[in-house]
């Protein structure tokens, strides 16, 4: 159990291997969003790795990748047909984001280095984990945007009207992606920071 | 006491010079440290900083329908801008002392002319807090990230400025926020009184613009230090008699950017005149002060002027292009800062490329 528990913290996928930064960027102006990404990229990551590693037996090295990219967008295709029946404002929100899952690096570097080579009920674990590890810094980076950004939590209002009242304003360069991958770095740069004094 | 190691050398350096002396061989002295260089830019600043300071009160009197006696209106300048500089200082020094002291360094004197610089390019009634997250922010992302003090490869002051711009737009941007006490008044309530030249044009009211005369002398709403344009020629005469700023970096923006500024005027893109242009806005102050930042800059010769010259051209682009960017110098600055390192780069490059060409040449000519 303890070997599955690295994506979370020291083998982070966007701390550490800086993967998945792009829709980490993009998703991540409000909570919701970003948890309904961290939550889809979990299971496209657990399922595709887990088929993957059934088949890893019969699929010819020639052609892996292109086998590997069948299974996942077959997930991709999934998850984007339940978001749109039961969450279908935040599908509208997310949009384009959803599909691009399919080219997440995450997902293709977890097929190519853990379930080629490992047995299904690990791969699976390892690929949960990991888009879990992924999720993690989303909703970080996510819950420091939407507060300060919009001054709300989960579209809730957080920040008290008598704040706005007293000269208080919503920081507009949080909804923008630059001060995303400013929080990634931040984040990154605190990780290392801990880790050496370790 | 250990724990204020940091705190007594600043205060150690800042009050006497440090007995402490190079112990290497080759030992060359010169009065001119970074103390001094430092010194030098905030005389220089002083002429603009004592206008804007007149200014701010004048601008304030004519919208009040007050007679702008020249006294108070400098009084009213300097209350309105010395809580802008004292919170600028304490945020900003605040955070390099405790960088200092996590790294166990000294405390550079980087801060001085960035904490002196920030509140001239500020709007005279900005919030205090904004002022000081925006320092907070410019003086750990824009330097200490990067090292602290030299290895900044963008310039502090522009990028708090930069940080309110996009954070915090309504505070630094429209037509209210360039006179103090112009949101309040009921006077300023017609769009046009408070507006600074470049929104005027921006929106197209090119009849209501100052003569270039009132451009030239600083009479104009603004930020506290960009308006007057004498001060600032004073201020450049300074930098370029101590040679603390490099006078090609100087020449070639304002070469860039006329010349920009005369094809918009010649194909009708900007019905200003390239000199109007010129006095407009912060594009000298930030031609003096800012681009010429020894460590932001291009430090080749060559990149000196491909730098100054991108700096002047695309200030004016974007002014005239864009119509939500109407301070185009503070991008364009920031831009160019990013692109020196890659502009000197290609000049050493060029530079190797020409030599071993030459070496070729003489091997074959003399028979070496």
């Amino acid at each position: 159990m303890k070997n599955y528990l690295g994506p979370l913290g020291k083998d982070n996928p966007i701390l550490v291997q800086t993967l998945g930064v792009c829709s980490a960027l993009a998703v991540t102006a409000q909570l919701k969003p970003a948890v309904v990404m961290a939550l889809s990229v979990t299971l496209v990551c657990a399922f595709s790795n887990f088929i993957v590693s059934l088949m890893r037996n019969t699929i010819p090295p020639r052609i892996r990748i292109i086998v590997q990219l069948l299974v996942v967008s077959f997930f991709v295709i999934v998850v984007d047909l339940l978001l749109q029946a039961f969450l279908y404002d935040v599908s509208k929100m997310l949009s384009v984001f959803v599909g691009l899952i399919i080219t997440n690096c995450i997902i293709m570097g977890r097929l190519e280095a853990f379930a080629l080579s490992h047995k299904p009920f690990p791969s699976f674990m390892d690929g949960m984990m990991n888009g879990l590890g992924y999720g993690l810094v989303l909703v970080v980076v996510a819950f420091f945007r939407e507060l300060f950004g919009s001054g709300t939590l989960w579209n809730h209002q957080v920040i008290p009207d008598s704040w706005y009242a007293a000269g208080y304003l919503n920081n507009g360069l949080m909804i923008l992606p630059p001060m995303a991958l400013i929080l990634v770095g931040v984040i990154v740069w605190a990780k290392n920071g801990t880790a050496a004094k370790r | 006491m250990k724990k204020f190691n940091a705190m007594f050398d600043a205060m150690d350096t800042f009050l006497r010079t440090p007995a402490t002396v190079t112990g290497g061989r080759c030992h060359v002295r010169d009065a001119v440290d970074m103390k001094r260089i430092m010194i030098t830019v905030m005389i220089a600043l002083v002429p603009a900083l004592v206008f804007g300071w007149w200014n701010v009160g004048y601008q304030h009197s004519l919208t009040a329908n007050e007679p702008p006696a020249i006294w108070p209106c400098l009084w009213f300048g300097f209350l309105k801008w010395l809580p802008l500089a004292v919170v600028t200082y304490v945020s900003g020094l605040g955070v390099e002392v405790l960088f200092a002291q996590i790294r166990k360094e000294e405390v550079a004197e980087g801060f001085f002319v960035t904490g002196f610089l920030i509140p001239m390019i500020m709007p005279p009634d900005v919030p205090l807090w904004i002022v000081a997250v925006a320092t907070v922010f410019a003086v750990i992302f824009g330097k200490e990230v990067f090292g602290g003090t030299g290895y900044n490869f963008l310039n502090p002051a522009l990028l708090a400025r930069a940080f309110v711009f996009f954070a915090y737009p309504s505070v630094i941007s429209g037509d209210k926020v360039w006179i103090s006490g112009g949101a309040e008044l009921p006077t300023a309530t017609d769009a046009i009184s408070g507006a600074t030249p470049l929104s005027l044009v921006m929106n197209g009211h090119t009849e209501a613009l100052p003569s270039t005369w009132e451009l030239f002398l600083g009479t104009i709403p603004g930020c506290i230090g960009e308006t007057c344009k004498i001060a600032i020629f004073i201020g450049a005469a300074i930098l370029l008699f101590t040679q603390v700023a490099d006078w090609r970096i100087m020449l070639s923006v304002f070469t860039g950017g006329y010349v920009t500024a005369v094809i918009c005027r010649v194909t009708g893109l900007c019905p200003i005149a390239g000199y109007d242009q010129i006095l407009m806005g912060g594009f000298l102050f930030g031609a003096v002060f800012m681009a010429t930042d020894p460590v932001t800059a291009a430090h080749t010769r060559a990149g000196k002027h491909i730098y100054g010259l991108l700096i002047g051209v695309l200030a004016i682009l974007i002014r005239t292009l864009n119509k939500g960017y109407p301070e185009g110098m503070m991008l364009a600055i920031l831009l160019m800062n990013i692109f020196a390192p890659l502009i000197d780069w290609c000049v050493v490059q060029s530079h190797i490329k020409q030599r071993c060409r030459t070496r070729v040449v003489r091997r074959k000519t003399y028979n070496l």
